[in-house]
């Protein structure tokens, strides 16, 4: 029961952040908007396990939280130098 | 001691999913893209710190319990990271820090 209205939160709020996903005048709105759906759906992730009572998902959950922290970086990246393997106009290093 | 432990989950679960919808609603009620950053991570410490120590309270001593905790940290490490990214490349790519005033009154 407290499974299910955790649940429901985290679905009203992915809603929210998928309308700033796609409403968003600038791209920094969306990749933000993105990490905050990552950051829920990990969520959505861990409580659907307990809601089930299959704790698996849970390993699911730690998985899309590494995917999604190095999507948004590699994301930033794309978008400040439009290449990914490039180190960038600050020379080597970065 | 069982009921004490499910009541206190109970509120901090409760507690975790309302501050996820107060920072949703502040993503999309925010003006100006560094405020959104603010809203977002309430999200990120507030909303997922309260429903994970509500998961644990109700998982246990359990290996649920150990994956939440790296949940857990995953988010405290990463999310600020990416954010602080966020804003910096926004900066860097000149995105003004005040949002100009006559455009307040048509904004949502």
């Amino acid at each position: 029961m407290m499974f299910a209205a955790a649940a429901l939160a985290l679905l009203v709020a992915l809603a929210l952040a998928l309308a700033r996903a796609i409403g968003g005048p600038t791209v920094f709105d969306r990749a933000l908007a993105g990490n905050s759906i990552g950051t829920l759906a990990m969520l959505m992730l861990a409580v659907i396990g307990f809601l089930t009572g299959r704790p698996d998902f849970l390993d699911l959950a730690i998985l899309y939280g590494l995917l999604n922290l190095v999507g948004t970086i590699a994301v930033l990246k794309f978008f400040r130098y439009g290449n990914l393997g490039d180190p960038g106009e600050g020379g080597a290093g970065r | 001691m069982s009921a004490l432990l499910d009541v206190l989950s109970w509120a901090l679960i409760l507690a975790g999913g309302a501050f996820c919808i107060i920072g949703a609603l502040g993503l999309v009620r925010l003006r100006e893209f560094y405020a959104r950053t603010h809203a977002a991570s309430v999200i990120d410490s507030a909303g997922a710190g309260l429903l994970l120590l509500g998961l644990v309270l109700q998982a246990g001593w359990t290996l649920a319990a150990v994956k939440l905790a790296m949940i857990a940290l995953l988010i405290f490490f990463g999310t600020p990271t990416a954010t602080h990214a966020l804003a910096n490349a926004a900066l860097a790519r000149g995105l003004p820090l005040q949002a100009p005033r006559e455009e307040r009154p048509s904004k949502r």
